[in-house]
């Protein structure tokens, strides 16, 4: 319980915490170390175990040397194209969605409830119904295998997600605030630009990074839509390793894998409050 | 300024003109929520569609009924995916609250370090599936996981070989899933566990109630609406889960872990069965529904219960 007196529970609490830890831990620390580890070393072995000369020429080859398919170029393009994808969805879908949030919110118009409730249904419906469909508008607009169409999806069907957010907490702002700056003659944008934004910097750093860590680590659209040298890296990362099945190159993989997971690792590192506010908001919905 | 007053005086000219003012304004509103409420629904109705029609490698009119409906449901691939969804599906959401429940009881004991724990326990939430499934899939390889390390340290006789076992197969993505996500359960339960009445507790204690005893009886009894929330998101993620069984077992040994969102995907792309694949997305939309709608009915409950109080 709540008090700190009795000494042995204690011990077997931090006992218990620290060795979950290190479950939560060892694949990372496992990819970390074969990140470092010659293929020969690995192939001798097993996965886990401590390098015996830190081969750091693992990571050049992984970001610029290897071949999947035809093409030996690294995981380099791939990121390009993630990152190419990822950040023009991920600033569209946010600014968009708080745009709608806050007309949906505080601007309030006509049928602005039933356009809403539509709109957050995006967060339940599974992607295989909208796989079909995507193909054929896709196809129909020549937007097939581009990033072009991988940002056009992102940020539409992100915008469930980021109305969300940004409506429920516009929601706590006065309507008092908006009826007395209408009465002022303040417009739509005007009220948008001058009274909403400057209010919303924790909702849009919450947005931004879980649409950036969503659609960097999205899959199935990548690998449906897009191939060979348009996929984004998720995609390519799978080819990767088909590829190689033959000849296994586990140090070079895990440096690979390193990379790719390293941008949202990285915000997580730097935002995690507001990576977990943005998990438990779009929980609770 | 008062656009009410104006209008309403002047109807004609007045209005249009100000139509046209605010036409930016309009724009800016409609067109990007139109957007996305109309793609969700006719993309819905499209692939409803689609699933009654007989397209196979290109999407074709026509009306076959429920020819598609049935030969998926027949299939062995579809019946296999079935079983897995039920057997992962409660595997999965039950260990991962069981998970997250008693970490975030043991990160609620006043800790050191609460910080940096819970940053462990969430980081996996974080990578993509595609990455922890490929880590897992070699981690849990007999040939060069954990095995051959046991192997290699003097245990010869060890084995841990699921990956490969048709019958256990299953289970190495239940171990990932929960690796990767009762981070969320944690977090959630974290924050009920918190918002707990301390004067409740107090009393329990002057009561004469150990630490056991108190959680059991008073302090987890308040958090079981959380606890839905948890297995309706969970539920959510196991039916749709694609990435994390793609990466790391393909839903092999054969077809030992299939799943239904493996199953649309090779209808759809790689057997070119447009109907079919429709029609197995419809069904995955139908168990999502399952889910869905009787959370939707017990929030709603909730809510009028809530502002009748």
């Amino acid at each position: 319980m709540r008090d700190r007196s009795f000494v042995p529970s204690r011990i077997l609490i931090y006992l218990s915490v620290s060795l979950i830890a290190v479950a939560y831990l060892a694949p990372l620390v496992v990819v970390v170390l074969n990140s470092l580890r010659t293929n020969e070393e690995i192939a001798q072995g097993s996965m886990i175990g401590w390098p015996q000369h830190l081969a750091w020429s693992n990571y050049a080859k992984a970001w610029s040397g290897f071949c999947v398919a035809e093409t030996c170029a690294g995981i380099r393009p791939y990121m390009l194209n993630s990152a190419l994808v990822t950040i023009p969805a991920t600033i569209f879908s946010t600014l968009l969605g708080a745009v709608a949030g806050y007309a949906v919110s505080l601007w309030r118009f006509r049928g602005d409830n039933w356009i809403y409730g539509i709109v957050t249904l995006g967060l339940f419906l599974p992607q295989q119904m909208r796989l079909l469909p995507w193909t054929i508008v896709l196809r129909d607009t020549g937007l097939i295998n581009t990033l072009t169409g991988l940002v056009l999806i992102h940020t539409i069907q992100g915008l469930s997600f980021t109305t969300l957010f940004c409506r429920n907490y516009y929601i706590a702002i006065p309507h008092e605030l908006i009826r007395a700056a209408r009465i002022d003659g303040a417009g739509f944008f005007r009220i948008f630009w001058r009274i909403i934004l400057p209010l919303s910097a924790p909702i849009l750093i919450v947005t931004v990074i879980w649409q950036f860590t969503h659609i960097w680590n999205e899959f199935l659209y990548g690998v449906t839509f897009t191939t060979g040298q348009q996929q984004p890296v998720t995609a390519a990362l799978i080819a990767l390793s088909a590829a190689i099945a033959d000849i296994p190159q586990h140090g070079v993989q895990s440096a690979a894998v390193i990379i790719a997971a390293l941008p949202t690792l990285l915000i997580y590192l730097l935002g995690g409050r507001y990576f977990v506010r943005g998990l438990t908001a779009g929980a609770v919905k | 300024m008062t656009d009410v007053v104006s209008t309403a005086s002047r109807p004609g000219r007045r209005a249009t003109s100000d139509v046209v003012r605010r036409l930016p304004e309009y724009l800016m509103i409609w067109v990007p929520l139109l957007l996305s409420a109309a793609h969700l629904i006719s993309f819905s109705l499209w692939t409803i569609w689609i699933s009654f029609t007989p397209s196979t490698l290109i999407p074709v009119s026509g009306w076959v009924g429920l020819r598609n409906y049935n030969s998926v449901l027949a299939s062995r691939n579809w019946q296999i995916a079935f079983d897995n969804l039920l057997l992962f599906g409660s595997a999965f959401v039950l260990l991962s609250l069981i998970a997250g429940l008693l970490l975030a009881i043991l990160l609620d004991q006043r800790i050191r370090g609460e910080n940096v724990l819970r940053s462990i326990f969430l980081y996996p939430l974080a990578v993509s599936f595609v990455v922890t499934g490929t880590v897992w899939s070699w981690l849990l390889n007999p040939g060069i996981g954990i095995q051959k390390l046991v192997h290699d340290l003097g245990w010869t006789s060890f084995r841990f070989d699921w990956l490969i076992d048709r019958d256990m197969a299953i289970w190495t993505i239940v171990i990932a899933a929960i690796w990767q996500s009762s981070g969320f359960a944690m977090a959630l339960f974290l924050a009920g566990l918190r918002s707990v009445d301390g004067d409740i507790i107090k009393a329990a204690q002057i009561d004469g109630a150990g630490p056991v005893r108190t959680y059991w009886r008073v302090i987890l009894p308040t958090l079981w609406p959380i606890t839905i929330t948890v297995v309706v998101v969970q539920l959510q993620f196991a039916i749709s889960a694609f990435d994390l069984v793609r990466a790391l077992t393909n839903g092999g040994p054969g077809i030992a872990t299939q799943l239904p969102a493996l199953v649309v995907y090779d209808l759809m792309f790689q057997r070119g069965q447009l109907g079919r694949g429709a029609a197995a997305a419809v069904l995955m939309l139908l168990i999502l529904l399952a889910v869905l709608l009787p959370y939707a009915a017990w929030r709603y409950v909730q809510r009028r219960q809530a502002t009748h109080a």
